[in-house]
């Protein structure tokens, strides 16, 4: 792992230099996030290029069907130190996006949609009065922020995370990512961490960034098992005598995490908690027989309290039949575990996302990107920071030939990873589906001479 | 428009299939047939009291089976020609000359839109599938067969997803594979098995697939129409169409709330004592909740504060209201830094500067508040017993709250909001309540009236 390779850089060095140039180093660059920083951040870690090349989707290049306006009708929105919000940017080269980020030094970019004119010239159309400044492509985005999970976890709240509740970002991950790519049929999805209390999801098909408000509203609600409100008991309700195939898949996800992780770390079933949960059960009889069990019970078992409660629960459930209870423990497991997504910012085009690699200012950390293959081993604890890398750069000598600066630092594994595993297949199909619109168009337009 | 003056011509073609099945039109060319002036004002007046009444039927909730019933009557009652094989003429020409009226602005193309769109759904409906089938080839609906290889592979999955909604278990030939995109409901309430971004639907569920098609078309029509109506007919028909088209439009707009004239404003030092007499449930619960949190989510703030906009609350007041109570959670400086913008925005001060209209109870009930949020309809989102407690609180006497559980129990909310409306003021409310701003100003009507005989 980058980020071992990079601690153990600094322990070798630790043996190899005397102490007081650590410190030094520590000195330079204490935790924390300043403009300072952030200079040097976007002029020597920034991965402007490859950025670049992924919102131009191939549209940079020399090909006939390129079309040449199409990185330059793209919103990006600054916030800009001291808080002032700065919508309706756009650029028309990678060149020109590059200079004034580093120039205009922002806290925060935020991506949004690919207009039908130029974003920065909306005033000029909207005289007409017929709706030309409209979005016509954007990406299939999710945001899923741990801090809508406060009612199920009980290590953190709000914006703070650790690992024992991470999870639940992790189950997310997966439970979204195999439905994108099996159910509806996407291949270029882009997983990042938002910097301080979730994730964002990119989805980056043709066919997905022109997707219309109506259509990206039914996936998201396709996504929702959630439902009521801080006023219903019942979370989740899993009507009707079957699983939808996609609920049924998802609940393998859902379960495994729920009785091997979740419900020991968080202590779901413990004197204090399991009240919530029987609070669950429509079935009075059950609730009684288990609360007498459990009431007063303190036997130090070898096995956790939690999984032999829980075990006894599933039990009970099960040998009952009466029919409010046939879903109980599925409908448990799913308000506990399924991912709460923010369902507007999927809804409509024209909502703005903050873009990866951007650094979080309350935190220090870099939105990298998460390998969904790996997303088990993601810990949001150690994603590098700011300071970190900064320090990395410091230490790390003369810059080789050919060598990226980012190679060198705990950010290199997650720009190798950015760029292989996503961008490079993206402009691949990108290019493969430029070149049969193309050739569609010759054959057309030879058909239509022939005749 | 050439609609009105071209040549008498047999249209009625369009009215069958050509094995003579009656089908529907899709209102793809205007009609070139003469119209008599009388008629088209007349036809059209048919045609909007039947998208009013679907209207009326929708904002009052009404379920599918009930919808279906209202548009098959409504439709035999205003749209029968007396000469049956003038049906046809009178659809068309109804529908193209209410596009003439409703194209003209944003608000008046949406309603007009969803109108025309669930009377199609419903018309639809209620043709066999040899029509369906048709009427997808005509729409151009890509769609393909499934094979009995596939079917048995996929057997399994499509009989839980079949289950899943209570469907009949399909078989290899009633059942198509279409791209998830062009069925965005069946998606959206997991209705159908989606694999690697085709949906398989079965034949009973094609209507929710033309729909879209339909809306679709008609929506861009609609901007053509806009644009024609400007740039041409309006100037060229001032004498004639032009009053006709613009008379139709304004005589059937309802209320929307948007600053209540009647009652005027409401100030800041009155609004706990109108708050508790006046407000609907739904408001109720926000409002309050916002003097206990001293903070509500997104959803929240934009029902409640439109909602008070539509009572009279001045902008300077809104923004003092919420700010005494934001400031105590998040500070006065955060306040005016990411709350203050969005309530002038809802006053038309920022952004688009389009003056927002309060949510109707059509729009609340459907919100969908998630963790944390206190928006929607209580009587639709609360539990049970959350909802016997707020009644309570409210002053509700146990005897009709019985009642109004049982209608919010049986989903019909809006009758429950109006039970509740009755049971507070003592008195009938026959119209039934569809807008939160029309709960108000009933409320304070009544109470002004009772105020009046009491000083009297």
């Amino acid at each position: 792992m980058t980020k071992e390779e990079a601690e153990n850089g600094r322990d070798d060095m630790l043996i190899d230099n005397p102490e007081p140039q650590h410190k030094e180093l520590d000195d330079a660059f204490p935790e924390g996030f300043s403009s300072n920083y952030l200079k040097l951040y976007y002029g020597w870690l920034f991965p402007h290029a490859d950025m670049s090349k992924w919102m131009a989707y191939g549209n940079d290049g020399k090909h006939p069907a390129c079309d040449q306006s199409y990185f330059g009708r793209r919103e990006y929105s600054f916030t800009l130190e001291n808080d002032i919000y700065v919508r309706f940017q756009s650029f028309k080269t990678a060149n020109e996006l590059e200079k004034t980020i580093k120039e205009q030094c922002p806290f925060k970019i935020d991506i949004g949609p690919v207009y039908s004119v130029d974003p920065a010239k909306r005033h000029a159309y909207s005289q007409s009065g017929d709706n030309i400044f409209t979005p016509v492509e954007r990406e299939l985005v999710f945001d899923i922020d741990i801090s809508d999970y406060d009612d199920v976890r009980y290590c953190c709240s709000g914006a703070d995370v650790c690992l024992d509740c991470w999870p639940l970002m992790t189950i997310a991950i997966k439970v979204i990512d195999i439905a994108l790519r099996d159910d509806f049929g996407f291949n270029h999805i882009l997983w990042a961490y938002s910097g301080r209390r979730g994730v964002h999801c990119w989805v980056c098909d043709t066919k997905a960034r022109r997707l219309n408000n109506e259509q990206r509203s039914a996936i998201a609600e396709y996504f929702r098992v959630y439902k009521g409100n801080s006023n219903s008991k019942s979370k989740v309700s899993l009507v009707g005598p079957a699983l939808h195939p996609f609920l049924v898949r998802s609940y393998n996800v859902l379960s495994e995490y729920f009785e091997k992780t979740l419900l020991c770390s968080q202590q779901l079933l413990s004197d204090e908690r399991y009240e919530n949960i029987l609070d669950m059960i429509s079935d009075e009889s059950v609730t009684s027989e288990l609360r007498g069990k459990w009431q007063g019970n303190r036997r130090s078992n070898a096995n956790d309290i939690n999984i032999v409660r829980w075990e006894q629960l599933k039990h009970l459930c099960s040998r009952k039949k009466t029919p409010g209870l046939r879903r109980c423990v599925e409908e448990i497991v799913f308000s506990y575990t399924y991912p709460r997504i923010d369902m507007e910012v999927s809804k409509h085009m024209n909502h703005l996302l903050k873009s990866p690699f951007c650094v979080h200012p309350k935190t220090g950390r870099v939105c990298v990107p998460i390998n969904p293959d790996l997303c088990d081993e993601f810990d949001p604890t150690t994603v590098p920071t700011l300071s970190k890398l900064l320090r990395e750069i410091n230490t790390g000598g003369l810059q080789a030939e050919g060598e990226k600066v980012w190679d060198r630092t705990s950010m290199g594994k997650s720009i190798r990873y950015f760029k292989e595993s996503f961008l490079q297949p993206l402009l691949k199909s990108c290019k493969e589906e430029m070149e049969a619109s193309y050739n569609a168009k010759v054959q057309q337009s030879k058909n239509t001479l022939g005749w | 428009m050439e609609v009105f003056t071209s040549h008498k011509k047999p249209s009625s073609s369009l009215a069958s299939l050509s094995n003579g099945v009656p089908t529907l039109p899709l209102y793809r060319s205007p009609p070139t047939l003469e119209v008599r002036l009388e008629d088209f004002e007349r036809f059209a007046v048919d045609r909007l009291l039947v998208l009013r009444a679907i209207s009326d039927g929708l904002a009052r909730g009404k379920k599918p089976d009930e919808m279906g019933k209202l548009v098959t009557d409504l439709w035999k009652t205003h749209m029968r020609h007396p000469r049956a094989s003038e049906d046809i003429d009178k659809d068309i020409i109804s529908h193209f000359v209410l596009r003439l009226v409703y194209c003209r602005s944003e608000e008046l193309r949406k309603w007009f839109l969803s109108m025309e769109s669930t009377l199609f759904r419903y018309r639809f409906r209620d043709m066999n599938s040899d029509v369906h089938l048709a009427l997808m080839t005509e729409l151009g609906i890509p769609y393909k067969v499934v094979s009995q290889k596939e079917f048995e592979d996929l057997r399994e999955q499509l009989n839980l997803v079949a289950r899943s909604v209570n469907q009949p278990l399909p078989t290899p030939n009633g059942l198509y594979k279409v791209s998830f995109e062009e069925v965005p409901e069946l998606v959206a309430s997991r209705k159908v098995f989606i694999q690697k971004g085709y949906a398989y639907v079965a034949l009973n569920q094609v209507v929710s697939f033309v729909v879209p098609h339909f809306r679709s078309h008609l929506s861009k029509a609609l901007i053509l129409t806009n644009r024609k109506w400007t740039s041409m007919i309006r100037e060229q028909e001032k004498d004639r169409l032009t009053p006709i088209v613009e008379a139709l439009a304004t005589s059937y707009l309802g209320p929307d709330y948007c600053q209540d004239k009647e009652f005027g404003e409401i100030s800041l030092k009155d609004i706990d004592q109108v708050a508790r007499t006046s407000f609907p449930l739904c408001m109720q619960h926000l409002f309050n909740t916002l003097r206990e949190d001293h903070h509500l989510k997104h959803g929240g703030r934009m029902q409640l504060g439109l909602f008070l906009k539509g009572v009279g609350l001045k902008l300077d007041d809104a923004l003092a209201f919420w700010k005494a109570e934001f400031s105590q959670k998040v500070g006065a400086e955060r306040f005016d830094k990411e709350y203050a913008y969005s309530i002038r925005h809802n006053y038309g001060k920022e952004g688009k500067r389009t003056d927002y209209t309060p949510y109707s109870c059509q729009k609340i009930i459907l919100s969908t508040p998630g963790v944390g949020d206190h928006h929607g309809c209580p009587y639709r989102h609360f539990s049970e017993e959350n909802l016997r407690a707020a009644l309570g609180k409210m002053g509700v006497s146990s005897r009709a709250l019985d009642d109004i559980v049982e209608k919010a129990k049986s989903r019909h909310y809006q009758l429950a909001c109006t039970l509740t409306f009755e049971a507070l003021h003592a008195t009938s409310c026959d119209a039934g309540i569809n807008h939160p701003n029309q709960y108000f100003s009933d409320s304070q009507k009544i109470l002004k009236e009772k105020n009046m005989s009491t000083t009297a």
